[in-house]
């Protein structure tokens, strides 16, 4: 096994790590948000987290979203029935479908089915996350500019036998024709690995290959 | 089929060790539908072994961008088609607030209300009916559509040329008309949405349009279709009607030269015809296992969908879902199909094993009934969207043709050819229609979520 630099090693439950999970997911959704200028930077605040000084926005309605949404997603990866979530960046005008942040998961069956827990570095997966930020911020330089005014969006992905509860409702994938994909850097909580991708619409400027 | 997300094993050397050479002729991840047929000669057992082993390596080093991406990205893609009959893609009911301006949503009918995800008790569905009423010389003729409940609690059944109301409340029975017999059977009633207007559709093509309070005939729109008018919608004071012709009219009833639109999109006879609750949309089944969507003021149709094997004639916009459709096939078919009318995309079929003759969703929970033929000429009661199926209501003893739901929302009439007209409680009883009101669990933020 190959040894890891942290001497201690911290136990991961189920409802650990779907709460990890789920809070990645919001603050990844929130850089992008930032980074991808959905909406103004004046509404964003600074907070510190991963080690990394993380920006939050402050809206309300946005904010409330973004709980319900986590919370949603924690039930469901607790569940083990979520299978990846996608941010989906919209033209506010036309509706057509600019950008989409894909978040795959991949549970371990055994810890949902049997509640066992697993072992891993807290600091291991901060700094696994942390990686996955700074790619995020980065990746303004080869996205390209949205000029138009942008919505957002927000799918997810799950089991067919999963109850949706009242505030959810089937959609479409929104995916993007001819996309450009890049793949970022990925974390695994040991109980839950999530990958992250994502995928634009080609530049129309962006003749030379 | 592998759905391509394998979540006990982490055998993937590929993507275990990005720095190492791949030797590996071709791509056998999981998600590869092609069968990979080992040749063993051109295998380098040891280093397929070392690739093996190594490949189990703890640390799940963090996978940097690709040398192929595009490899990757045909994976995923067909990952993701594969999955799209494993997989329910959800979005988020109450969008949020687009920047710098509001921007109006169409969301904003249904209130957010923060239900916690208790097990409801489940309710007891009677099996048997409540009534049975005799109908005789019902005519049994699949593509008619001779039952309305109207929403005064008045029911209107057409047997043989004669259109009878039924008033739940008291039980009493009137018979409203007893058309020529050159005018044929009546093919197709419909009430208006103040329940006291009747449209009857007869088989030589007119249509008469009734007031059942004073019993007397108000109008008859001729001269829109060349044969029997099969089916009727109200949407306002627009009559739609749609005949064996294959055409769709709007009437507009208060005007002499009533014909405001025709839609062409049928070949056959159009048995179904649903306008949705907004009444922005009406959807329409035909004999030739078409449905179609149209837009009130568009002339080509919306959405056309050609799935169906069979004639459509169960067609049922739902309530809780805007712009969700469900539509049953006939004899052939025998499939309940759940269309998004926004994008046009089919969400699930559901093979029921029985010709599909009509459709209700529940206004008080997430179910769906249908009606159905041989053999068993059951009516069936569906979860959405699980449709998992919650009851099965035996009586009839030849297909249910002929469905409606009272205004209420608790009752389900039901007809057929063995000329019996039954009524059931499957949708609860009336004192459930307070235990449905929906409770607000505090939780932060909850008051912002309604949209007014």
């Amino acid at each position: 096994m190959a040894s890891k630099t942290v001497a201690a090693k911290d136990i991961i439950t189920l409802h650990g790590s779907a709460a990890i999970v789920s809070e990645f997911f919001c603050y990844a959704a929130n850089s992008i948000l930032y980074n991808r200028a959905v909406y103004p930077e004046e509404s964003f605040v600074k907070v510190k987290k991963y080690g990394l000084p993380m920006l939050l926005i402050e809206d309300e309605s946005v904010k409330s979203f973004m709980s319900n949404l986590t919370s949603q997603i924690s039930e469901w990866l607790e569940a083990g029935k979520l299978q990846r979530v996608v941010l989906v960046i919209m033209s506010k005008a036309t509706g057509e479908v600019l950008e989409r942040w894909n978040f795959r998961i991949e549970t371990d069956n055994e810890v949902v089915d049997k509640g066992v827990s697993r072992e891993k570095s807290d600091k291991e997966i901060m700094r696994e996350i942390q990686a996955i930020m700074r790619q995020v911020a980065s990746s303004v330089t080869y996205l390209p500019c949205l000029d138009e005014t942008c919505v957002f969006d927000v799918l997810a992905y799950t089991d067919t036998d999963v109850a949706v509860p009242f505030t959810w409702i089937e959609s479409d994938p929104k995916l993007i024709a001819n996309p450009q994909m890049v793949k970022l850097h990925g974390f695994d909580t040991k109980i839950h690995k999530v990958d992250t991708l994502v995928s634009y619409k080609n530049d129309e400027w962006d003749e030379e290959e | 089929m592998d759905s391509g997300i394998n979540t006990s094993s982490r055998l993937n050397p590929q993507a275990r060790c990005p720095l190492q050479r791949n030797f590996l002729p071709k791509n056998t991840s999981k998600e590869n539908p092609e069968r990979f047929i080992p040749n063993r000669s051109a295998m380098d057992f040891d280093y397929a072994h070392f690739q093996l082993t190594e490949g189990r390596n703890e640390k799940d080093e963090a996978t940097k961008v690709r040398s192929s991406p595009s490899r990757e990205a045909y994976r995923k893609q067909l990952a993701e088609t594969m999955n799209l009959n494993r997989t329910r893609i959800l979005a988020f009911r109450n969008k949020p607030q687009a920047p710098v301006q509001l921007l109006p949503r169409e969301h904003s009918v249904y209130s957010l209300y923060q239900q916690p995800k208790s097990v409801k008790p489940r309710r007891y569905i009677p099996q048997n009916c409540e009534r049975a009423l005799d109908a005789p010389d019902i005519v049994d003729d699949f593509y008619l559509n001779l039952l309305d409940w109207g929403s005064a609690n008045v029911l209107a059944i057409a047997l043989g040329r004669t259109v009878y109301l039924w008033d739940a409340s008291n039980g009493s029975v009137s018979e409203l008309v007893t058309v020529d017999e050159d005018m044929g059977p009546v093919t197709s009633i419909n009430w208006a949405q103040d329940g006291l207007n009747l449209a009857v559709g007869l088989d030589n093509s007119e249509v008469q349009l009734w007031d059942s309070v004073a019993s007397r005939k108000v109008r008859t729109l001729k001269g829109g279709h060349q044969s029997r008018v099969g089916s009727l919608a109200w949407n306002n004071h627009i009559l739609t009607t749609g005949g064996m012709d294959g055409k769709i009219i709007n009437n507009d009833v208060r005007v002499r030269s009533h014909v405001v639109k025709t839609y062409r999109g049928h070949t056959l006879e159009v048995c179904g015809l649903k306008w949705s609750e907004s009444g922005q949309h009406l959807a329409s089944g035909g004999n030739d296992n078409l449905v179609n969507v149209w837009e009130h003021s568009t002339r080509r149709s919306l959405h056309r969908f050609e799935e169906h094997t069979s004639a459509v004639k169960a067609l049922a916009w739902c309530p809780f879902q805007s712009g969700l459709l469900a539509t049953g096939g006939g004899g052939e078919d025998r499939t309940i199909k759940f269309w998004n009318t926004r994008t046009g995309a089919c969400l699930n079929s559901v093979d029921t094993g029985s010709q599909v003759c009509s459709l209700i969703w529940s206004k008080k929970e997430r179910e769906l009934l249908s009606s159905h033929g041989f053999t068993q000429n059951q009516l069936t009661l569906w979860k959405y969207p699980s449709m998992v199926k919650m009851a099965e209501l035996n009586g009839h003893t030849s297909r249910v043709l002929y469905m409606s739901q009272s205004p209420d929302g608790c009752t389900v009439a039901s007809a057929a050819g063995d000329e019996t007209l039954r009524l059931w409680n499957v949708f609860g009883v009336p004192e459930d229609a307070k235990k449905a009101a929906p409770k607000a669990v505090p939780q932060p933020f909850s008051n912002v979520n309604r949209i007014r």
